[in-house]
């Protein structure tokens, strides 16, 4: 009897099964067939019945009856039977089931079978599913087996040996002795097993990878040895003889030439010739190749080797294989920081990439692009990146805009450039920019002055022409309210003169306030612009105060509440209307993350929306920013609805000023402060420029006198900064001071370099440090927020140190704070 | 080159082979290969063989009705991957002459043991192509030699 028969035939039943249904039926008999088997015991059928499981759970079904039969094979005396009981113990048995351990006995007897194939299935089968505890007993026998076989159970040997270390690492020095032997070998096999068994061993334990550091010229024979051998037909592939075994070992190389110039310098001839030898034109080449250029990158080579691996990646920009320009690409990228003239003067292929049809292809070239893009070539790159932002693909927008406007933020050659640019980006994929981009932009606008008149002209023609844009549309709003007079003078130098009429603008902006396109904080815009044209035009004034007033019943709350706050300054308060719209002075350059990060849209969350109340004391920004409320004119002149500015701290006095102006009026209930910012908002006589700007610190640790407070710069999905502030209340200077952090695995911690490392007593000082908290995998973690501090230092000529754990950071401003875990 | 798993599949979605370098449970499994299957059917026809999956590299290939389908780590190479997947095919190609996804279905335990000879443990273990085709057929003769040695009766 052929021993595939039955299993064949079951498969051929299997897929003749029309519907799924007819599959499970089929399925549900064989399966009872199959444990009637396993139940009647040694007949010679088991192995078929085996399989015929093991296809079974391919197609997703549960097979796990199986897993004692697997067993039970593997002891079997029987070849056919090892052989796919083996099999379903790779297949249904993981280190995590009871039953594998079942199977150590069998393996222990195997791996000294008579038959070299029993002893290759006992292998394969250990270096595939052994648990720790299974490579533990049975490491003394892998280890024997690597001395003291043949070829071909050697190599088998080596990689379960690798397997073995990967899952108990202190057995990694039993196999270090016969891992130096084993580079002997003639066998390709068996080297190439040992050079994988040499690399794991030195990524383990560094004195380790010292000791094989002498082994590089050794390896460096091999590879030369390789490279120039002639035709093997054994191991060639297209061209390459053993490019396997040559990558492996170029990887080894690098991980010994790694910071150490003795054998980086015996491995650069090797490179070279590598380098310049290797055929190209087929995967197997450029596959050495590109191992030999990340090489060449990661060690201590001589510039000459350097500037030819650029070339390389350089050439490899303009294979016609759309696998090997990515390679390059991503190569590219990780040396654009070090090697960037090198890289610079593949600009072009480069930026023409982004023309490529392939998705991946033209993000790498995305990220490239603008990590290339400097002074000089600004200009230039600036266009072709406007033009990709017009056709590339959605997912890929909002990158490309915000590198843009970091890249336009940097290198800007001239005010009025910078505005362009933003606009073109704001008409040509206004929806996929960050939210900072509205109150970035005003403020780039505000310190623009002798550009007023232009930027107003530009903003009004691209809203007359489209209105769906939220962000172009709220700075338009902005600006036009603000510049209103200038754009109804007519004429501007740099700009076509286009006549605009009082009732123009008017329309423009009520269209904007009735269309249903435009987002709550949009109206908002508008409706304050609206306002503030009231003092700019001289004949439209009903107008606005009807425009006004029908606003003053409307169900938005917000708007609602401005209409009507606008309406008492025409009504009670007309003499204040000119002072409270002036024109608002020039806003100073917000610290990045500490804008009001709230979408406009979402002022219907009283949370987020709402400033957090500060705990006294703890405003920690410099004084030149007022952290009041930003909201238009509640809390100032209009006694009606004064914002209670819920940040007011008793410690600032412009604050105390507010509520003295308001001289005895009722806090009212708390309302929803939009988050739109930079309204007008006026004190007094005073002209002050105020938005939202609450920056908690919190205290985590005080002892001794010492205190340790944690603040939060900025805060994203995947990165959090974070600033330490140590200060010192006692009678003495505290010295030596030192923070070191820890965080949990999954985190990248960096730490930039404190402001000092001495603390003046009396709390007349203070050391800061930033810590800079990566989480690239984007997992929300509640751990993510772990942190735990050292501190040491010397206080009085006495050492001291602590622990101090921190399992949650302050909200930065505006946000509702994260629960810890 | 630490292979994290390696699969075949058709292209309606029917898993033809799985190999697994990493212990992880039967429903993680499943899902990565839910996840890989729709991934890689809705590239498009030229677009590059490399994907980016969470923290690994997927490189895949398609050989006529066959996705094959492999993950490396970060730091792994992925231009040989492509020409270890190219060396599997070609293995197969000789085993069975003139390979098919048929082939691959009714003898799939054959693939496995083949697979076995070429990869362990995530790593290439032999880059002869001969020394592999000759130690699959010393196995399948040891198999059938034992058979018939063993269906012969004792005395």
């Amino acid at each position: 009897m052929t021993p595939s028969v039955r299993l064949q035939e079951m498969i051929r039943v299997i897929r003749s099964a029309r519907t799924q249904g007819e599959e499970r039926g089929i399925i549900q008999r064989e399966c009872a067939d199959i444990r009637a088997q396993f139940r009647q015991g040694d007949n010679g059928e088991r192995s078929h019945s085996l399989a015929k499981l093991l296809y079974v759970h391919m197609l997703g079904y549960p097979a796990h009856f199986g897993q004692m039969e697997c067993v039970r094979l593997i002891a079997s005396p029987r070849y056919s039977e090892k052989r796919i009981g083996y099999l379903g113990a790779m297949m249904l048995l993981d280190e995590k089931q009871d039953a594998s351990l079942l199977i150590t006995n069998s393996i222990k007897n195997d791996l000294s079978h008579s038959s070299q194939y029993v002893q290759s299935l006992a292998l394969c089968t250990l270096a595939c599913m052994g648990s720790a505890e299974m490579c533990r007993d049975l490491a003394p026998e892998i280890e024997r087996l690597l001395r003291a076989s043949n070829s071909y159970i050697k190599k088998k040997a080596t990689l379960c040996a690798v397997h073995i270390i990967k899952k108990v690492p202190e057995l990694a020095e039993l196999f270090t002795p016969s891992a130096r032997t084993l580079l002997s070998e003639k066998n390709h096999g068996v080297l190439h097993g040992a050079v994988v068994l040499i690399t794991e061993l030195c990524k383990r334990n560094p004195d380790t990878l010292d000791q094989f550091r002498k082994a590089v010229p050794e390896l460096v024979q091999i590879m030369k040895g390789l490279v120039t051998s002639s035709y093997s037909p054994e191991h060639n592939v297209a061209g390459i003889s053993d490019p396997f075994l040559q990558v492996r070992i170029l990887r080894l190389l690098r991980i010994l030439g790694h910071n150490n110039d003795t054998a980086s310098d015996a491995m650069n001839d090797l490179l070279a010739q590598v380098a310049t030898n290797t055929d190209s034109s087929k995967t197997a080449g450029s596959a050495v190749l590109y191992e030999t250029v990340l090489t060449i990158m990661d060690i201590n080579s001589e510039s000459g080797l350097r500037v030819l691996a650029v070339n390389i990646l350089g050439r490899f920009l303009l294979n016609n294989d759309r696998n090997i320009r990515y390679i390059s690409m991503t190569s590219l990228q990780k040396i654009v920081q070090t090697d960037h003239n090198a890289v610079q003067r593949h600009r072009g292929t480069i930026v023409d990439c982004l023309k490529d049809q392939d998705t991946s292809v033209k993000r790498r070239a995305l990220e490239l692009s603008l990590a290339l893009v400097s002074a000089v070539n600004i200009r230039s790159m600036m266009k072709e990146l406007l033009i990709f932002l017009s056709f590339c693909p959605p997912e890929l927008r909002s990158q490309t805009a915000s590198g843009i406007f970091n890249a336009a933020e940097r290198y800007s050659p001239s005010k009025r450039w910078h505005i362009d640019t933003i606009l073109h980006v704001l008409t040509t994929a206004g929806g996929d920019v960050r939210d900072e981009t509205v109150p970035n932009l005003i403020q780039l606008i505000t310190t623009a002055s002798e550009l007023h008149c232009y930027t107003v002209h530009k903003l009004y023609r691209a809203l007359v022409k489209d209105i769906a844009q939220q962000s172009l549309v709220q700075v338009a709003c902005w600006c036009i309210g603000e510049y209103g007079d200038l754009l109804l003078k007519g004429e501007c130098e740099e700009i076509e003169p286009m006549q605009v009429t009082e009732d123009d603008v008017l329309d423009a902006l009520e269209t904007v306030l009735q269309s249903h396109m435009s987002s709550p904080a949009t109206r908002g815009f508008a409706l304050t612009a609206t306002m503030k044209l009231s003092t700019r035009i001289t004949d439209n004034v009903d107008r606005i105060r009807s425009i006004v007033s029908i606003y003053g019943s409307c169900i938005d709350l917000e708007l609602q509440q401005r209409a009507v706050e606008y309406n008492a300054l025409f009504k009670k308060y007309d003499h204040m209307r000119a002072a409270v719209l002036e024109r608002m002075p020039v806003m100073d350059k917000n610290l990045p993350g500490h804008t009001n990060g709230d979408t406009p849209g979402e002022i219907k969350e009283p949370d987020t929306s709402k400033p957090k109340p500060v705990e006294a004391g703890l405003l920690s920004e410099p004084a030149s920013q007022v952290c009041d409320l930003l909201d238009l004119l509640g809390g100032t002149d209009t006694p009606l609805q004064p914002s209670p500015a819920p940040t007011s701290t008793p410690t600032t006095t412009s604050s105390a000023d507010l509520l003295d102006l308001l001289g005895g009026l009722e806090p009212t209930p708390e309302l929803t402060i939009p988050p739109a910012p930079f309204d007008l908002f006026v004190l007094k006589d005073k002209h002050c420029c105020v938005y939202v700007h609450v920056v908690p610190t919190v205290s985590v640790y005080e002892k001794n006198g010492l205190s340790l407070k944690i603040q939060c710069d900025k805060q994203t999905e995947t990165e959090v900064t974070v600033s330490l502030i140590a200060s010192n209340s006692t009678q003495n200077d505290i010295t030596n001071f030192t923070l070191q952090a820890a965080v949990p695995k999954s985190v990248q911690l960096q730490m930039k370099a404190p402001s000092g490392n001495v603390i003046p007593a009396h709390g007349l000082g203070q050391v800061t440090q930033t810590v800079l908290l990566n989480n690239p995998n984007k997992a929300s973690l509640p751990c993510f927020r772990f942190m735990r501090i050292r501190v040491s230092y010397s206080n009085q000529g006495a050492m001291h140190q602590d622990t101090v754990l921190i399992d949650s950071f302050p909200s930065t401003a505006c946000q509702p704070s994260i629960s810890p875990l | 080159m630490t292979m994290h798993f390696l699969l075949l599949f058709s292209r309606q979605g029917k898993l033809r082979l799985q190999k697994w370098f990493l212990p992880l449970p039967e429903r993680e499994r499943k899902k990565i290969v839910k996840d890989m299957t729709t991934m890689v059917l809705s590239r498009k026809p030229r677009t590059c063989n490399f994907l980016h999956w969470k923290d690994l590299k997927i490189v895949y290939k398609r050989y006529a009705s066959l996705y094959f389908c492999c993950a490396l780590e970060n730091k792994d190479n992925e231009l040989l991957a492509l020409e270890i997947l190219h060396r599997y095919v070609e293995l197969l190609d000789k085993y069975f002459g003139n390979v098919c996804e048929l082939d691959i279905i009714f003898n799939f335990e054959k693939a496995y043991f083949i697979l076995d000879e070429f990869l362990m443990g995530g790593e290439i273990q032999e880059t002869s192509k001969q020394s592999i085709a000759k130690s699959v057929e010393a196995s399948d003769m040891l198999q059938e030699t034992m058979e018939e040695y063993m269906s012969k009766p004792a005395f």
